[in-house]
């Protein structure tokens, strides 16, 4: 009877704990989605999206900042997706023989979860570092680094779950492989491979460090991806460690811009996967 | 590699060409070849790409070499070793920053592991199956949120409630144990090493989690029934089937967490205190491989001072590899032992 006690005890406890430790898990997401909605959305005025980051002690916004951030985001998203789609096809449709396959899914997954910071600094070496100036193009190549691996897995993946006999119809009729591919095996996965390539922008968007010495920031309006250019992540970092309670407070509602753009984004990515897979 | 517009076909690649398509006239059997051919060069084309990112992978390794000779021939392994790091003198030792990256991610996995396994735990067994996939997503909209906003919220919320209300009771009770007292002294600022350690854990929890989530659910359905028949309670069930059951996917799960901390930058850069010192206990500042680099790269102005980061960086980019490696090796393992099981 005491060994039985004793073995419920143990089970009591145990999923306790498991039901703490998923509590503790929502309750720090609750936090931080609550401090930054404290914090920013007292601040969030129209201001926020018509005026250009302020000196210290007058009144200013972020709108150079959120430029900046979409044009570079939107760059960098142009150079992965055909990127990694294309890679990511040569893994799902060529990649049953030879080597280069495995090695490269290998390598892609390894990508994927590597540091940020050293995708930055890798871009400066080979790119800052010769043209000597910090600019949005290299920053766009650095966020483009990043989403490369994120879309070839998503590529890989979706056209892996597309049935064969679709292939083989498609065969049948006499269509070249490309044309197999390219109308029918790509289009059949496409949902899946827009989450992929939503999931990237998302992953991208909140992506700070690897702006730090490529973009760099810039205070004024600039559009010229050739020089250093404003971007919300690194405006955050700035006025988030700087002593003046006007850039902080500028620093929260651009976190709560960031956040909340991320977030609405991978559960929109997630909801369309889902949906996908259920049909 | 051949990537011109006009693709040479074997052979053997025209011949099958001929079989596919059929050839019976002058007119088809060109329309075949010239089919064929475009077939090749779209496959050479998304070849190339593939072969790109094999390149990134050695195009970085490269770089970074590259740009960190100089450091290591100044300075030779002592680089790894020394602690001193004076940029003024031109001395650079990366003992602080090594330890400090080991020390949090240390830290994050020892409190994400038991966190992680807990989460999976009540996803896989004891959640409604109706509140399981909202509840994944949240656990996962965690690893969403960006890095810079664990940093504002670790510096600005998470920091100064640490030290208030955390910091004080962990050095009166575990201070004045022996040796463990060691790692809790010093003034609570809130900042420092363990502040760091902790909000990499929830950084790293949801990677972990669900990597453990998705072993954990491939336990076929009738080792855990028999179990359950001879009287097992759940947590015996967990703990003696499921968990032997899905080592090598725990153990990578936990490596690709690892390696995720190893390079965490934005976050710890805002709470770790950047400052060059060494200390035992785990409430003093100190700094990391990455918030190094994303405190001074912008402004090293000597090129050995870029040298000496860039140094620091492909340290933690092999360490980073190697870690990765692992745990993919590992996961690889699992989802070929579930391939030749169904």
């Amino acid at each position: 009877m005491q060994l039985y006690q004793k073995r419920v005890l143990v089970n009591r406890i145990g999923l306790t704990l498991a039901l703490l430790a998923m509590a503790l898990g929502l309750a720090v997401l609750a936090w931080i989605l609550s401090v930054l909605l404290v914090k920013g959305i007292g601040a969030l005025k129209l201001s926020v999206f018509t005026q250009f980051t302020p000196p210290p002690g007058e009144a200013g916004g972020l709108l150079n900042a959120i430029a900046g951030s979409v044009l570079m985001v939107g760059v960098g998203t142009l150079v992965a997706t055909p990127t990694g789609v294309l890679a990511g096809i040569y893994l799902a449709e060529y990649g049953h023989r030879g080597w280069l396959a495995p090695v490269t899914r290998f390598v892609n997954d390894i990508l994927l979860s590597a540091p940020s910071i050293i995708l930055g600094l890798f871009v400066y070496a080979v790119y800052v570092a010769r043209v000597k100036h910090f600019s949005g193009w290299a920053g766009s190549l650095a966020l483009a680094l990043i989403a490369v691996p994120v879309v070839v897995r998503a590529t890989d993946t979706m056209l892996a779950l597309v049935p064969h006999s679709l292939r083989e119809a498609a065969a049948a009729l006499g269509a070249p492989k490309w044309k197999i591919i390219w109308m029918v095996t790509l289009r059949a996965s496409r949902a899946g491979v827009i989450t992929g390539i939503l999931l990237a922008v998302a992953r991208i968007s909140g992506e700070t460090a690897p702006l730090l010495f490529t973009a760099l920031n810039n205070q004024f309006w600039s559009s010229n991806l050739n020089g250093p250019i404003a971007n919300l992540p690194v405006v955050i970092f700035q006025f988030a460690m700087s002593p003046y309670a006007d850039w902080e407070q500028l620093a929260w509602v651009g976190a709560l811009l960031i956040t909340f753009s991320v977030l609405i984004l991978s559960i929109v990515a997630r909801t369309l996967a889902r949906q996908r897979m259920l049909s | 590699m051949q990537t011109r517009t006009k693709v040479e076909l074997s052979p053997w690649e025209e011949g099958l060409a001929l079989l596919d398509r059929g050839a019976e006239s002058q007119a088809q059997y060109r329309t075949s070849l010239r089919l064929a051919r475009e077939d090749k060069l779209f496959q050479y084309v998304t070849q190339l790409f593939a072969l790109l990112v094999l390149a990134f992978l050695t195009a970085i390794i490269v770089s970074l070499a590259l740009g960190a000779a100089p450091a290591f021939q100044k300075f030779g392994l002592g680089f790894i070793f020394d602690r001193e790091w004076n940029p003024v003198t031109e001395q650079f030792g990366g003992l602080v920053p090594i330890y400090g990256t080991v020390a949090t991610s240390a830290i994050a996995l020892l409190i994400a592991i038991p966190l992680s396994f807990g989460i999976a735990l009540f996803l896989t067994e004891l959640c409604p199956v109706s509140l399981r996939t909202p509840l994944g997503i949240l656990v996962e909209l965690l690893a969403a949120v960006p890095s810079i906003i664990y940093g504002m919220w670790g510096l600005f919320v998470f920091a100064p409630a640490f030290a208030q209300y955390v910091q004080p009771v962990l050095h009166q009770v575990l201070g004045p144990i022996p040796l463990v007292g060691a790692l809790f002294q010093g003034p609570p600022m809130g900042i420092g090493i363990l502040t760091a350690g902790i909000i990499l854990a929830f950084m790293v929890v949801p990677f972990i989690a669900a990597v453990m989530r998705d072993v954990f659910s491939l336990v076929p359905a009738i080792l855990k029934e028999s179990a359950y028949a001879l009287g097992s309670t759940t947590w015996e069930v967990v703990w003696h089937v499921v968990l032997p059951y899905t080592k090598a996917g725990v153990v990578g799960g936990i490596m690709l967490g690892l390696g995720r901390a190893l390079g965490e930058t934005m976050a710890v850069t805002f709470v770790i205190g950047n400052a060059y010192q060494l200390s035992w206990s785990l409430f003093s500042p100190g700094n990391s491989i990455a918030s190094s680099l994303a405190n001074e790269f912008a402004e090293a102005h000597s090129d050995m001072h870029t040298s000496a980061l860039i140094a620091l960086g492909l340290l933690l980019f092999v360490i980073t590899l190697i870690v990765l490696t692992a745990a993919k090796l590992l996961l690889l393992k699992v989802a070929k032992a579930e391939g030749a099981r169904t």
